[in-house]
C-alpha cells in the first residue's frame, strides 16, 4: 500500500521579467518519505521553497498540505499546516536563549504571558524523542553550528510540523554531526514524518532519501528512487551531462616555499586562534586543510595572508624568516589570496570590474610615477574576462552586478594571472555550481602543475580528498599530521575533524 | 550654607533627584524600545519637544491635566510614525531621519506656539499636577519624602518601567519585538511581520518619549519655553547604552544622572560654589555620565541587529 500523499505542489510556475524560475514544476511528499531535492543554483530550489512558504506568489500552481490548498502569498500559512523549515542560515537570534528562540512566534502576540515552564518541559521531551541534544537556557550564540540546527529542528517540531523541510543541512556539519542529523531524520521518518532534503552532496543523498527530484532550469528534469539511481547518473541529470572528475597527475614536489614552525597566534573574540602550528607548503603540491569552520582555519588564513603575526614560533619564507609581515610584504612576497568571502573581502561591489582586477597590483604594475595607468588596468582585466570566460556586459561594470561564479572567476583571474608562488584558496567554490567549481579546481590543479604550492582550505571533505596532495585536519586551533593522498578515508579523517587524535587532545 | 554630608541626607536633595529623572525614565523607556526592535531614534529630542508642547497647550486650551497627557502621546506616536515609515519599510538612514525628525517635531511645536499665541511676551501658565502624597509610605524617614511625595505622573514614570521590562521579558509580544531588534529574519521566518512590529515599538516607544517631554510642562515647570527639553533626549540615548538596553539598570542610570543634576545646583550655594564658575558645575553631570558610561557599558549586549534594515529576499 502506498502512504498517503503529505504535500503536493502542481504545475508551479513562477517568472522573474523574462527569468523562468520555475516551469510547471509538479512534486509529491508522501508519509513517513525522505525526498531529496536535487539541483544547481539556480536550479529553482529556493524559488519553489519560497513559494511554498508564501514569501512569493506563483504565477500558476498550486500548493496542497493534506489536501487543503495553502492560500498564496501567506507566510503563516505553510507553518500552520504543519509544514517545517530548516534554512541553511540560521534564522536564530544569538543573544536570545534556546527557549526563547523556540518560543518566538508560537503564542499569539497579545497573550499575556509565555509560559516558560510548560514549554522547557515540552521542549526537554522533544530532545528526547527525536535525540535532539540541547539545553533550553544556553544562549544560542554560545552553540556550536551542529546545536543550533538542532535548536532550529526542535522549532519546527515545537509547532507540530509534520513535513520537515531541510535546505543544505549538512554544509556546515562533521561528518560525525551528520550522522547524529541522520539519526534523528530517521526517528522522525519513523513517527510518520515526511521529509524533503535538499542537497548538493550526493553521497548523503543517497544514504537518506527514498526519492531524488532533480531540478534544472527551473523544470524537473528527474524523478528516480534512490535504490534504482547511482551518483554519476544523479550528477549527470543535475548538469545536463556528464562531468568528468578533474583528472589529477601525480604531483612533482618542489623546494619548500612557506614554512610554519610551531606557530601560535591570539584568539580574536570566538575565533580560534593557532596552537602551535607546524606545516611545510612545498612547490608543485596542493596541501588541503580539512575541518569544521570556526576551528583556526580563518586564523591560519590571516597569518598566511599577513593579517596576523605569531605570537610565537616562525613563519619562514624560502628558507628565511620573515620581519615585519603585513598584507603588503605577502603580495610583494608572491602570495596570492583567494578569500573566503568573495562578497565582503573579496571586491568591493560598487567598484568596477577593471578597478577590482587591480585591487593587489594598482601600486606596482598599474601606476606609473604615481598616476595610475588606466589603460593596463583596462587591458588586464579585458585579459582576465577572455581568459577565465567572466560572463559580463564589460570592464566597466560594476561587480556586484555578477553573478557568484563570474565574480569568483575574476577573483581567480586576478590571483593566477601575476604568476604566484603560493596560493591561499580558502573555500575557493563556496555557493558556486558544479560547471564552475569543476574550471576552478582545473585552474588550480594547473597552477600547481606549474609549480605554485597552493592552500585549500574547505569544508567539503569530498573537495579537499580529491584536490590534495596532502591533507591536514584542523581542530580547536591544532594542526594534524599531514596525510598523503588517499591514506584516510572520509570516516578517519572526521574523527581527527571531531578533534581526536591529537598529542594534546583537551 | 550646607556641606555635601548634608545635601545627601535631606529629604528634599532626594526628592528633587527622582523628579528630575522622571521626564529622563520615560523617554528613556521610549528609546529602549524602539532600539529593542532594532530601530535607532534620534527623533528623542524633538518628540520630547513636541510633547511638552502639545500635551501643555491642551490643557492650557481647557481641557484636562490627563488629556493633556494623552495628547502628548498621540503627537508622539505621529512622529513616531513618520520616522518608522521613513526608516523600517523604506530603509533610510536611521541618523538622517532621526536628527530630520527632531528639527522638524522641533520647529513644528514652535511654529505652532507662535501662530496660536502671536503676541505674547512671556508664556502662559497653566495648573499643574499636584504632589499626592502616599498615605502611609510617605511618612517613612527620608525615603517616604523623596519616593512617595510626587506627582501621579512620577509614579507613573516608575511603572511605565516595569510594565516596559515585564512586556519585554514575560509576553510573547516582547519576545518578538526584542527578536526584531535581534534577528529580524528569525522573525520573518516565523511568519510575524518584522515591519509590523517595528513601527509599532517606534510608535509606542515616540510616544513614551512625548509623554516625558509633557513632564517638564505638565508637571514640573507648569509653562512652555523654547530650548526648555535642552539635550534631555539626547541623555537619555545616553541612558539606554548605560543601561545596557535594560530597564531597570536604564531607571537606575537616570536617578544616578539626576541626583548629579539636584547636587550640582545645591552645591553652588555651598562655599566651593562661590569661587569656582557655575559652568563647572552645570558640566558636571554630564561628565560624570561619560565616565560612568565608560565603565558601565563595556560589557554590554547590543541588539544584535540595531539600525539594520530588514529587506526580505536581501542576502
Amino acid at each position: 500500500m502506498i502512504d498517503p500523499v503529505v504535500l503536493r505542489l502542481s504545475g508551479i510556475t513562477k517568472r522573474f521579467g523574462s527569468l523562468l524560475a520555475n516551469a510547471g514544476i509538479s512534486l509529491s511528499l508522501h508519509r513517513g518519505e525522505v525526498v531529496a531535492l536535487l539541483g544547481e543554483n539556480g536550479a529553482g530550489k529556493t524559488t519553489l521553497m519560497n513559494i511554498l512558504f508564501g514569501h512569493y506568489v506563483a504565477d500558476e500552481g498550486t500548493v496542497e498540505v493534506f489536501g487543503q490548498p495553502l492560500p498564496p502569498g501567506h507566510p503563516r500559512a505553510a507553518l500552520a499546516a504543519g509544514v517545517g523549515m530548516v534554512h541553511q542560515h540560521f534564522t536564530l537570534a544569538d543573544n536570545l536563549t534556546v527557549l526563547e528562540n523556540i518560543l518566538l512566534g508560537t503564542a499569539p502576540l497579545w497573550r499575556l504571558s509565555l509560559g516558560r515552564r510548560a514549554a522547557r518541559a515540552r521542549i526537554e521531551a522533544l530532545s528526547r524523542d527525536f535525540g535532539l541534544a540541547v539545553h533550553p537556557d544556553a544562549r544560542v550564540g554560545t552553540l556550536s553550528v551542529g546545536e543550533r540546527q538542532r535548536v532550529e529542528i526542535l522549532k519546527a517540531l515545537y509547532r507540530d510540523a509534520r513535513i520537515l523541510i531541510l535546505d543544505e543541512p549538512t554544509a556546515v556539519l562533521t561528518p560525525q554531526e551528520t550522522e547524529a542529523l541522520f539519526r534523528t531524520l530517521k526517528l522522525a521518518v519513523a513517527k510518520g514524518l515526511s521529509i524533503i532534503f535538499i542537497s548538493h552532496k550526493l553521497h548523503e543523498v543517497m544514504g537518506v532519501a527514498d526519492r531524488c527530484v532533480v531540478l534544472r532550469h527551473g523544470r524537473v528534469v528527474g524523478e528516480v528512487a534512490t535504490a534504482e539511481t547511482d551518483r554519476h547518473r544523479l550528477a549527470a541529470l543535475m548538469v545536463g551531462e556528464e562531468i568528468m572528475p578533474p583528472a589529477v597527475a601525480p604531483p612533482k614536489p618542489g623546494p619548500v616555499l612557506l614554512r610554519l614552525d610551531r606557530v601560535t597566534t591570539p584568539s580574536q573574540g570566538s575565533a580560534t586562534g593557532l596552537r602551535g602550528v607546524s606545516l611545510d607548503l612545498r612547490a608543485g603540491t596542493i596541501t588541503g586543510l580539512a575541518g569544521v569552520s570556526g576551528n583556526g582555519q580563518a586564523a591560519l588564513s590571516d597569518l598566511v595572508s599577513g593579517l596576523v603575526r605569531p605570537e610565537e614560533g616562525r613563519l619562514e619564507l624560502a628558507g628565511a624568516e620573515v620581519v615585519r609581515w603585513t598584507p603588503r610584504t605577502a603580495v610583494a612576497s608572491g602570495i596570492a589570496r583567494i578569500p573566503e568571502d568573495r562578497h565582503s573581502t573579496g571586491t568591493i561591489a560598487d567598484f568596477t570590474l577593471t578597478e577590482n582586477a587591480i585591487l593587489e597590483g594598482y601600486r606596482s604594475r598599474f601606476a606609473k610615477g604615481g598616476w595610475m595607468d588606466w589603460r593596463a588596468a583596462r587591458a588586464f582585466a579585458d585579459g582576465i574576462i577572455a581568459t577565465y570566460d567572466v560572463r559580463c556586459p564589460g570592464p566597466e561594470t560594476r561587480i556586484r552586478l555578477l553573478s557568484g561564479g563570474n565574480m569568483q572567476k575574476l577573483i581567480l583571474g586576478r590571483v593566477l594571472e601575476p604568476g604566484p608562488r603560493i596560493i591561499l584558496a580558502n573555500q575557493p567554490v563556496r555557493g558556486l555550481d558544479i560547471g564552475a567549481i569543476t574550471y576552478v579546481h582545473s585552474r588550480l590543479l594547473k597552477a600547481r602543475d606549474e609549480g605554485a604550492a597552493v592552500i585549500l582550505i574547505s569544508e567539503d571533505l569530498d573537495e579537499i580528498m580529491s584536490l590534495s596532495d596532502t591533507v591536514h585536519v584542523m581542530s580547536e586551533g591544532r594542526l594534524s599530521p599531514g596525510f598523503a593522498r588517499g591514506t584516510m578515508s572520509q570516516a578517519e579523517l572526521g574523527l581527527w575533524m571531531a578533534g581526536h587524535g591529537f598529542a594534546d587532545a583537551a | 550654607m550646607m556641606s555635601l554630608f548634608d545635601i545627601l541626607l535631606s529629604a528634599t536633595f532626594w526628592a528633587a533627584a527622582v523628579r528630575i529623572a522622571s521626564p529622563l525614565i520615560f523617554a528613556t523607556m521610549g528609546e529602549l524600545i524602539c532600539e529593542r526592535a532594532g530601530v535607532l531614534n534620534l527623533g528623542i529630542e524633538g518628540i520630547m519637544v513636541i510633547g511638552a508642547f502639545s500635551g501643555w497647550i491642551t490643557v492650557w486650551a481647557g481641557a484636562g491635566l490627563w488629556e493633556g497627557v494623552a495628547v502628548a502621546m498621540l503627537s508622539g506616536m505621529l512622529f513616531g510614525l513618520l520616522h518608522a515609515v521613513l526608516v523600517v519599510p523604506f530603509g533610510l538612514s536611521q541618523h538622517v531621519v532621526g536628527l530630520g525628525i527632531t528639527l522638524l517635531a522641533t520647529s513644528t511645536s514652535y511654529f505652532a506656539y507662535r501662530l496660536i499665541l502671536p503676541e505674547v511676551t512671556s508664556p502662559p501658565r497653566i495648573e499643574p499636577f499636584a504632589v499626592w502624597e502616599v498615605p502611609l509610605l510617605s511618612e517613612i524617614p527620608l525615603l517616604g519624602p523623596a519616593l512617595f511625595a510626587q506627582t501621579p505622573l512620577t509614579y507613573a514614570a516608575f511603572a511605565v518601567a516595569a510594565l516596559t521590562a515585564l512586556v519585554l521579558w514575560r509576553t510573547p509580544l516582547g519576545l518578538a519585538v526584542r527578536a526584531a531588534g535581534e534577528n529580524p529574519s528569525a522573525v520573518d521566518a516565523q511568519g510575524l511581520s518584522v515591519t509590523g512590529l517595528r513601527i509599532g515599538a517606534v510608535m509606542v516607544g515616540s510616544g513614551l518619549m512625548a509623554v516625558g517631554g509633557a513632564f517638564l510642562t505638565l508637571s514640573a515647570f507648569s509653562s512652555f519655553f523654547f530650548e526648555m527639553v535642552n539635550g534631555r533626549g539626547w541623555i537619555c540615548i545616553a541612558l539606554v547604552v548605560f543601561g545596557a538596553w535594560r530597564p531597570g539598570k536604564a531607571v537606575l542610570g537616570a536617578l544616578l544622572f539626576a541626583a548629579f543634576d539636584a547636587l550640582q545646583v545645591r552645591l553652588q550655594q555651598t562655599p566651593v560654589g562661590q569661587v569656582v564658575p557655575y559652568q563647572l558645575f552645570l558640566m558636571a553631570p554630564y561628565a560624570l555620565s561619560i565616565a560612568a558610561l565608560v565603565l558601565m557599558s563595556r560589557r554590554a549586549e547590543v541588539p544584535a541587529a540595531l539600525m539594520q534594515p530588514f529587506n526580505r529576499g536581501e542576502r
